[in-house]
């Protein structure tokens, strides 16, 4: 007599489960039994466990592999951002919205203060754009470790992807964004230059930008709680050190390169010159900002990874 | 599948972790406000610190998780390992799944690896069903070809499929718990690590989830398998690693280091004595000695094999001639049911009036009688004829019986879960007709 692996139907079972449930069960069991283990991908085996060594191209190696594991979060992210809200998506175009009209009113009718030529309202919103992403990206990026503690503790994988998820996640908002942009162009009538293909160059800065902060301060906010409550304050600074609310030509000549070295401000004059029209597109500001911001990039992912090794302990 | 080809390999693993040092109290109030102002340093030095160590093994607000494991274990093997609390499993765990890195030490591991230290990791409340089912497969490791293949057979075994559309955090609590481990029973690992993720859920649903670990583990495929659940380990394990303090304390056959555990530490075992009678339980008439629970050449066994015969002994001390006694057991299982109660009914005692004198009175258990799992004794005694009552000794022993899957238990082929306090060997007909109903009937006839 042949031994089957199982029972068809255990005699000792109540009748209500006998021929239901625990028969799928059984089918199923004995369907995973006949199947084959899968071969193993190459990237499951990485080396020896405490002995690992790391380049920066098998990050990026890793990276691309787990890459639908990546994209699966920031779709998680851009779906759950909104949820169960009135305005949904609405959120991306206020974001920009209400400052814009709180700037146009404060800096261009009361304080009159300069912007190129163009309408207040237009100069400011251009500047708002690639700037609430930018600060959006940072705040969600930053505290993104320390949120998503609990999958840090149950599960591998490239701990990279948790604070460029956030950075990437909020490129919808920024989208968004963009068409309310283009929609006050068309109110004053204005048209881009041709220089506009430059966009998703200026927009990458900003990404890159934020990732490299991200990934700082994100690793950073691991092991020391105080980076939540120190951003708040640090960010609006930030929003001052760049051309959001005053052109940079009220900056002196003489500081002007160093205060380049805050990408956004050739992003945001980058978008000014490219979109409205407000000069010729400012290189020298666009070249130093784009070195600073792979810079920070650079060594902000090698403090996250560096710190990498400890996240599940001290998260 | 060779047998030969190692699937993990651990050398010499430990980890350290720092676990907070007490902070000094100020006793008046200057001293505590300057306390106060020096609190940022303090804490930047204490934060920093969390994650380096001087070499100075002997620092106190530093413990070792795990000292100089080593081990190996063969592809196709299930290994089981068990210890008490803070024993160091769960870091081994870790480890071996890459959630942190050992201190000192290394580990290969040989194969397509899913480990599952919680089922529904990265679940999200808003998020439907079907949303978070490829969000978890994903996260477990899961193409999102695979989950796509997968989806039907994961939503049917969940049951929840009514409501995949749904978001998660209208399901009840067992609904999104059955979506989760649907997803992770779906995973098709060469090695698969589990740490006491059946912890959670309602009884039916575990065994559930024992039965398809059981059929993991057929296949050839390598499990590692950390938990409390007794009868699950002896069960889907040929082998078990013990740890104790963040070291192997045993590893071998399950049976061997199962019951090395439970003579360990927690407090009940399979023998239990009262050396001093007068402390011992009893009234004037009778007094309790010793419980033992042993096997058939009188070895005590914590645990016991299901198929074989075993006794357990009651020794007294009657203090008081001229009464009939009566020493009887309750025996009852890990839920507290009783499994039966048992009384003393040997002839040559039964009945009669017994003189002053150490007794043991012993009764025998055939095989094939319990069902698996952690039992419980209650040692009794009363005196009849006038009622007198002597001792209720309540849980004085405990004992482990334990199933194989060699197929000669009356569990037969079956690898899951089998209900009821015991678990009797009977026999079994069939008839078999071509119609089943008129031979029935012609047998009523």
């Amino acid at each position: 007599m042949s031994r089957s692996p199982l029972p068809e139907n255990p005699g000792w079972l109540p009748p209500a489960q006998t021929g239901t449930r625990q028969d799928e069960t059984s089918a199923r069991i004995l369907d995973i039994a006949a199947s084959r283990p899968p071969a193993s991908p190459p990237w499951r085996n990485p080396g020896l466990i405490g002995a690992e060594r790391w380049s920066l191209a098998s990050k990026l190696a890793e990276l691309w592999q787990y890459r639908e594991l990546f994209y699966f979060l920031v779709w998680r992210d851009v779906k759950v951002r909104y949820a169960q809200s009135i305005l949904g998506i609405g959120w991306a175009v206020i974001q920009p919205l209400v400052p814009m009209i709180l700037f146009t009113v404060i800096f261009g009718r009361v304080a009159k203060i300069s912007s190129d030529g163009i309408p207040y309202a237009l100069f400011s919103l251009t500047g708002l754009v690639p700037w609430t992403y930018f600060s959006n990206a940072l705040n969600d990026s930053s505290g993104s470790l320390v949120k998503e503690v609990n999958m840090l503790n149950k599960i591998y994988f490239p701990r990279l992807i948790i604070p460029l998820t956030s950075v990437l996640g909020r490129l919808i908002d920024l989208v968004i964004s963009f068409v309310l942009l283009f929609l006050l162009m068309a109110w004053y009538r204005t048209m881009p230059t041709p220089w506009v293909v430059l966009l998703p160059l200026l927009t990458a800065m900003a990404i890159i930008t934020a990732s490299g902060l991200g990934l700082w301060l994100s690793a950073l906010a691991v092991q020391y709680r105080d980076v939540r409550y120190g951003l708040p304050f640090v960010v609006p600074f930030l929003m001052y050190a760049a051309p959001v609310v005053y052109p940079t030509s009220l900056i002196p000549e003489r500081y002007r390169y160093f205060y380049a070295v805050n990408p956004l401000v050739g992003v945001i004059e980058g978008f000014r010159a490219t979109l409205l029209g407000s000069g010729p597109v400012p290189w020298d500001l666009i070249g130093i900002g784009a070195v600073s911001a792979l810079l920070m990039l650079l060594l902000g992912s090698v403090y996250f990874i560096g710190k990498e090794p400890v996240f599940a302990d001290v998260a | 599948m060779t047998m030969s080809h190692t699937s993990i390999t651990v050398d010499q693993l430990s980890k350290r972790y720092r676990i907070g040092a007490k902070q000094k109290k100020q006793d008046t109030l200057g001293g505590a406000i300057l306390d106060l102002a020096r609190r940022p340093w303090t804490n930047l030095r204490r934060l920093r610190n969390l994650t380096t160590f001087s070499d100075d093994e002997k620092e106190d607000d530093t413990i070792w998780a795990l000292r100089d494991v080593s081990f190996e274990i063969k592809s196709g093997e299930t290994v089981g390992i068990i210890g008490s609390n803070g024993a160091g499993k769960s870091t081994l765990l870790k480890i071996l799944s890459r959630i942190t890195q050992p201190t000192r030490g290394t580990a290969a591991v040989n194969g397509r690896v899913s480990s599952l230290l919680e089922v529904g990791t990265g679940f999200h409340p808003d998020l439907t069903g079907r949303e978070n089912v490829y969000l978890n497969g994903a996260i477990l490791g899961m193409t999102r070809n695979e989950i796509d293949r997968k989806f039907d057979d994961i939503v049917d075994f969940s049951d929840v499929a009514k409501f995949i559309d749904t978001p998660v955090k209208r399901y009840s609590s067992g609904m999104t718990l059955r979506l989760a481990f649907s997803v992770a029973a779906h995973l098709e690992p060469e090695i698969l690590m589990v740490d006491e993720v059946l912890a959670v859920g309602d009884i039916r649903f575990q065994k559930k989830c024992l039965g398809k670990m059981g059929e993991v583990a057929s296949q050839g495929r390598t499990v590692l398998y950390v938990a409390h659940n007794m009868p699950a380990i002896s069960r889907l394990c040929q082998r078990a690693i013990l740890m104790g303090n963040g070291r192997v304390v045993q590893d071998g056959p399950v049976h061997e280091v199962i019951s090395t555990y439970l003579n360990s530490g927690l407090g009940t075992s399979a023998v239990r004595e009262w050396p001093d009678l007068a402390q011992a339980p009893g009234g004037d008439i009778a007094r309790l000695c010793a419980v033992r629970v042993a096997d058939e050449d009188g070895e005590i066994l914590d645990a016991v094999d299901i198929r074989k015969p075993f006794r357990i002994e009651m020794e007294y001390e009657v203090l008081m001639s001229g009464y009939v006694l009566l020493p009887h057991l309750y025996i009852y299982n890990d839920e507290g049911v009783c499994a039966f109660g048992a009384q003393d009914l040997d002839p040559e005692w039964r009945g009669r009036k017994r003189p002053t004198g150490r007794y043991i009175s012993t009764v025998w258990i055939p095989g094939n009688l319990m069902a698996e799992g952690r039992f419980f004794v209650d040692a009794n005694m009363i005196a009849v004829e006038p009622f007198i009552f002597q001792y209720w000794s309540r849980s004085s022993v405990a004992f482990m019986v334990t199933d194989s899957l060699d197929g000669d238990s009356s569990r037969g082929d079956w690898t899951g879960h089998m209900p009821g306090v015991v678990r009797p060997m009977l026999r079994w007909t069939t008839r078999h007709g071509q119609r089943v109903a008129e031979g029935a009937a012609t047998a009523a006839r």
